[in-house]
């Protein structure tokens, strides 16, 4: 009998926690796929966060380590400074990433860190209970804002992707959602593109991954995947913000 | 080796470096940024990395990264600064790695001072950050200490898999001494074959992380690094006790302050009273056994701690004393370093009363 899928050994057998139709579990298949082709699992270190992801060490195959809440830049710098050779890889979410660990964040662009980073914008906490995020879109009701979010009151959502697009040392940074089949395949694309990005050298890569949270967003999974479609992207445009590699160096 | 002429922070980054650690992350505070200049200058000699973070929260982070993947690893700061790493330490401990952090302390609370202090000695040995855990706290009193110490700090992280902390009023940090770095025999210590260097299948995955979300897994985390709190407190106490046999008075001093109180203990001899010192060079563990022997002299009528605090060390005293015999306290909370004199007219009146 022909083989037409097979799971990827670089995601481990155990059982994921996350709820159903939560988009975590579509970008770990991503990460771990990419990790496969590129064939660098053997020496690629995991750095999870502190959110949803929490356990996602038990899901990569790789090694990992679990950094405190914001802190993933940092810690993966550290270990990258040690072992340039190991693809360095941080997955975090918009409270981890956007708000407690912006400033983490924003230093390892600017000293294009080579590392590779996953940032999963799903518009609130899910891990805490469904609180605003930074990335919690105007009007949005969360736990926190509780009568929809005020820009008056507490601003407006960040942009990170187009952010980070602005400082020097990020060499490939790209917005993708994973809210249809479409938008799945290129997400992986750019997943593919920020890690050989790493490969080659050439600094520090993002990719902000609009994904869905229909516990905390009170939806079904199939109008989370829609309300991605109808109310984030037209807010964060999906694209690329940043690409050195199409830049000819002299 | 010839003795050389050093400021204590510079000693400190050369005795790191020939301790093995090779690489260095932190942020400028005064009193310790000539410990980051120095491996600024001196780490891309050696092959190592220094690298200057956001904040201290970001380099203590990133010494947990680098200690995770097998380096030997340090970073340094002051008491502000060190603050702002608690939580980045909680996890380190938590997470069991080695580690090397220097605390040049300066007046507190707040932004306090730049001058020197001893405030951070409740941080320092009663764990910092949050839950249960302790680091190794060895607390120098010369830079030739500083020197000596910094190779026992790296290998005590290694052994134990642990934080340990170079504590040090900001006098040791900016003070110039002779130093002479001796040859240390290398100790055979554990392999990190736990390091976070790239899962190869031939062995479990390494992962790097304090979070046990289950009660049971938690309680053996917990319990692993209680069993080895016990074996430090029995097997590496360091501890000078000068002139303590047959002394009338003892005083209880770490740091800088031992020194003066050295002095202080010179002029009461000349008046014919005998003051011994006990001076803790591991703050935790604290040598409360060796200071409980000292105490239990017949000679010895009362104890005097002197501190750059409010009483901080004072409070480890008598709980070790437990009463048996009157303690009494010494010192200014801020950065107000007593002088000899001070603390001579000091003892002889306590001695009087």
């Amino acid at each position: 009998m022909q083989t037409v899928f097979k799971k990827t050994p670089v995601l481990t057998d155990t059982i994921m926690h996350y709820c159903p139709g939560c988009g975590h579990g579509i970008v770990h298949r991503l990460v771990a796929e990419v990790i496969e082709e590129l064939g660098i699992q053997d020496k690629t270190i995991g750095f999870v966060p502190v959110g949803c992801a929490v356990f996602a060490y038990k899901y990569f195959a790789v090694d990992c380590m679990e950094a405190a809440h914001g802190r993933a830049p940092a810690a993966a710098t550290g270990c990258k400074r040690v072992n340039p050779d190991n693809v360095v890889f941080t997955y975090q979410g918009d409270g981890d990433l956007a708000s407690i660990g912006a400033a983490e964040i924003v230093h390892a662009a600017h000293r294009g860190e080579k590392i590779t980073t996953i940032f999963i914008n799903n518009a609130i906490y899910g891990m805490t209970g469904g609180q605003m995020a930074p990335t919690t879109l105007v009007g949005q009701k969360t736990t926190t804002s509780p009568y929809g979010r005020d820009p008056e009151h507490c601003g407006k959502p960040i942009r990170i992707a187009e952010m980070i697009a602005t400082i020097e040392g990020a060499a490939y940074v790209e917005r993708v959602a994973v809210d249809t089949p479409a938008h799945i395949r290129q997400a992986k694309a750019a997943i593919k593109k920020a890690f050989q990005c790493q490969l080659d050298g050439r600094g520090f890569g993002l990719i902000e991954v609009l994904s869905s949270c229909p516990t905390n967003w009170g939806k079904s999974p199939a109008e989370a995947m829609d309300w991605i479609k109808t109310d984030m992207i037209p807010y964060y445009p999906l694209g690329v913000k940043k690409d050195v590699t199409t830049v000819k160096e002299d | 080796m010839a003795k050389k002429l050093m400021k204590g922070c510079e000693a400190i980054a050369e005795a790191a470096i020939q301790a093995g650690c090779r690489y260095f992350f932190g942020y400028p505070i005064t009193p310790q940024n000539d410990i980051p200049e120095y491996m600024a200058a001196r780490m891309p000699k050696v092959g190592g990395c220094f690298l200057q973070a956001e904040s201290e929260v970001a380099a203590i982070n990133m010494v947990y990264g680098a200690a995770g993947a097998g380096a030997r690893v340090m970073t340094s700061s002051s008491s502000p600064g060190v603050s702002l790493k608690q939580e980045g330490i909680s996890y380190i401990a938590g997470a069991e790695l080695p580690c090397v952090i220097c605390n040049m302390m300066r007046g507190g609370p707040g932004l306090g001072s730049i001058q020197p202090s001893q405030g951070d000695y409740f941080q320092a040995t009663k764990g910092g950050g949050h839950g249960d855990y302790h680091m190794i706290v060895l607390a120098p009193s010369s830079v030739q200490e500083a020197v000596d110490l910094m190779h026992n700090a790296f290998d005590l992280a290694d052994q134990y898999r642990t934080p340990v902390m170079l504590l040090a009023d900001g006098i040791i940090g900016q003070m110039m001494e002779p130093v002479e770095f001796h040859e240390f025999e290398q100790k055979q210590l554990p392999n990190k074959d736990w390091a976070a260097t790239g899962w190869k299948g031939d062995r479990p995955r390494n992962i790097i992380n304090s979070l046990y979300i289950e009660v049971d897994e938690l309680q053996e985390m917990n319990d692993r690094l209680q069993a080895r709190y016990d074996e430090i407190t029995e097997k590496e106490v360091m501890v000078e006790k000068y002139n303590t046999e047959g002394a009338e008075i003892i005083v209880c001093a770490y740091g800088t302050v031992a020194r003066i109180c050295k002095s202080a203990i010179a002029l009461c001899a000349e008046k014919g009273v005998k003051v011994g010192l006990v001076r803790p060079i591991t703050i935790w563990p604290f040598p409360a056994k060796e200071l409980r022997e000292v105490m239990a002299q017949d000679s010895v009528k009362k104890e005097i701690t002197v501190e750059i605090s409010a009483g901080q060390m004072h409070e480890d005293v008598c709980l070790a004393i437990a009463g048996k015999k009157p303690c009494t306290f010494y010192g200014k909370p801020g950065s107000y370093t007593p002088t000899t004199e001070e603390i001579a007219e000091f003892i002889m009146k306590v001695r009087e009363a």
